[in-house]
């Protein structure tokens, strides 16, 4: 009894820092460029399929290629919001207009990566195996993989966390985030921050993606469900707080791996009645103010 | 403009207005049966986009639930099809999703913004996926078959519900009540102090709304003979509805027909043509729209209009 409590928990610990990081990635986008990135999922399944096709064609071992999707994506990420989020925050009467254009646009987009995914890689599951041999925490045994996918995810999100409390333009995405308008009089370049803020946020997603792929198999539609977990967690820790995200990331970690210990079919359907309660009774979230 | 107006014109709108109806409803005796079917996938979207502007257009409320309401019409006419007759069923489904409708309006509409459209996303996600586990692991069986029904009975059906559709509509907009809502859009907290019971006409017109995208569903059901949750709640009746309003331009009544008729005649070409780049095409108009045309179609026209004359006046809001 004592140690199935023990493997649940270990589990959703483990799982939560990798929901973490995916949650920081969209509330950096949402909090702070104002995108409700519904698309968000897309580059998690961007970067798994990109460290799958480095690590099955090329061999490349996928902790290494991390350093090739994170550019990667970011790349994207700040390309796209230059031409066509940036674009649309001008064209927007208000910033509720541009919340929900940006919103719509991001789902546009949501079927144009899923789509152009599977004309690139088809539409079946893939999947290869990694570091699988098992590793003994404090009584539970685990793949190797799901332990040093969590340091990982640990480590990103705390080197995360000081580039954004020390470095310069972290400063700028701080005062982004409190107030765009009088950041962009005090001299920050706001439409290059915006479009920074969105491109880091695709990198968190690439680098969960890149995570993700070696311990699950993947396919391209797996995005979306990644995009919710996203957002739940984002809407438990309160926007735009990091530490707010981790905790929420366990938080849900734990949630999942108890209902899926519980009754897998329904881990979805616990991830959503969760969701919709928090809606309704705190809607600011754990940390939010 | 968005005023209550009185024109002469008010007899030509009503004249021509039953001309189209009567040529619609005499179309089975002499068109190919073709024609039929398309014409019932066209008034199902018409409904449908029409159905969402009626609560998201004046009030700014982005509701991403059309799926659930549209699904709940469909699982009526499954369950229901064989032991009710069909207007009963339809009924049915229509008062399912009208009372779904205000349960979720009660509880939600308090939210503001994106938390109310992810909660609406949500909605029909957690009905998907909570009756598929039913499916699976309680009754043991996926998908149900669909009584089916003569293809000009549909098209009957389907015509009296698009002009009821559009006919509510219409008498919202030129209501006491449309212009409630409107100021709700506008400004909630002003319309509140004006005294307007906010949360009672929210809740109403969208479970008026929902009303009938339930009973287009519940009609449509018969059409697909075969359906499972996927098919019921399949998310894209979420967007299908937004996009097609946005499409056509969502400040005129006309504007959801038009970006309605003129979209589901473009779906209809492009799965014919290109059916594996059709979602990704699906995709790309979604995003140029939203970037090019923020006032749709007939927001196009009418800046033509404008533009025609010899002055040409420059935006002074940037």
């Amino acid at each position: 009894m004592v140690k199935t409590v023990l493997d649940i928990v270990i589990a959703g610990l483990l799982m939560g820092g990798i929901y973490a990081i995916i949650a920081v990635g969209f509330s950096l986008q949402y909090g702070v460029a104002r995108v409700l990135n519904v698309a968000h999922g897309e580059f998690i399944m961007l970067g798994a399929f990109i460290t799958w096709t480095f690590y099955t064609i090329v061999g490349i071992n996928p902790l290494v290629s991390l350093v090739i999707v994170g550019p990667f994506t970011f790349i994207i990420g700040f390309l796209l919001h230059r031409i066509l989020f940036t674009r649309l925050r001008i064209s927007s009467p208000s910033p509720s207009d541009f919340e929900g254009n940006s919103m719509l646009a991001s789902f546009g987009l949501l079927y144009i990566i899923q789509n152009a995914a599977i004309l690139i890689w088809g539409a079946e599951v893939k999947g290869y195996s990694y570091l699988t041999s098992s590793v003994n925490i404090g009584g539970a045994v685990f793949a190797t993989n799901r332990l040093v996918t969590a340091l990982f995810a640990i480590g990103i999100g705390v080197a995360f966390y000081i580039f954004l409390a020390r470095a310069r333009i972290g400063k700028a995405i701080r005062a982004a985030a409190q107030d765009s308008t009088t950041a962009g009089l005090m001299g920050v370049h706001i439409n290059l921050v915006l479009a920074l803020c969105f491109g880091l946020g695709a990198m968190m997603a690439g680098f969960g993606g890149s995570l993700v792929s070696m311990m699950y198999s993947i396919q391209p539609a797996m995005g979306f469900q990644y995009t919710i977990i996203a957002i739940i967690v984002v809407v438990l820790g309160g926007l735009g707080s990091i530490p707010g995200s981790f905790i929420g990331g366990f938080i849900l970690g734990l949630v999942g791996s108890i209902v899926s210990y519980w009754q897998p079919a329904l881990s979805l359907v616990a991830y959503y009645v969760l969701f919709m309660l928090l809606l309704l009774i705190r809607p600011k979230g754990i940390m939010g103010k | 403009m968005k005023t209550l107006r009185v024109t002469p014109k008010s007899y030509l709108l009503p004249g021509i207005s039953l001309l189209v109806l009567i040529l619609l409803a005499t179309l089975p005796l002499y068109t190919p049966p073709y024609t039929i079917v398309l014409l019932t996938t066209i008034f199902m979207y018409v409904v449908l986009t029409v159905s969402w502007a009626i609560f998201s257009g004046p009030t700014k409320y982005l509701s991403l639930a059309s799926a659930a309401f549209f699904g709940v019409g469909i699982y009526s006419a499954a369950l229901l099809g064989k032991s009710l007759p069909l207007l009963a069923f339809v009924g049915v489904g229509a008062m399912a999703s009208f009372v779904l409708a205000f349960l979720v309006g009660l509880l939600t509409l308090r939210l503001r913004g994106v938390y109310f459209t992810i909660f609406t996303f949500g909605l029909a996600e957690l009905i998907r996926h909570f009756l598929l586990f039913w499916e699976t692991n309680i009754t043991g069986t996926r998908g149900r078959i669909v009584v089916l029904i003569d293809n000009d009975v549909v098209f009957y059906v389907m015509l009296v519900i698009f002009v009821l559709t559009l006919l509510a509509a219409y008498f919202i907009r030129r209501s006491k009540f449309g212009l409630a809502l409107q100021s709700i859009g506008e400004n909630e907290e002003a319309a509140a102090h004006r005294g307007i019971n906010v949360t009672l006409v929210k809740v109403i017109t969208f479970a008026i709304s929902a009303f009938f995208m339930g009973a287009v569903g519940a009609i449509m059901a018969t059409k697909w003979t075969y359906i499972d949750p996927y098919v019921a709640f399949n998310p894209l009746f979420n967007f299908f509805p937004v996009l097609m309003a946005i499409f056509g331009g969502v400040g005129q009544l006309y504007g959801p027909v038009i970006g309605a008729v003129v979209f589901t005649y473009l779906e209809e070409v492009l799965t014919t043509r290109f059916p594996y780049y059709y979602m990704l095409i699906f995709g790309i108009i979604l995003v140029v729209a939203i970037l090019y045309l923020p006032k749709g179609l007939v927001g196009l026209v009418q800046k033509w209009r404008k533009s025609t004359p010899a002055v040409k006046q420059t935006p002074l809001s940037k």
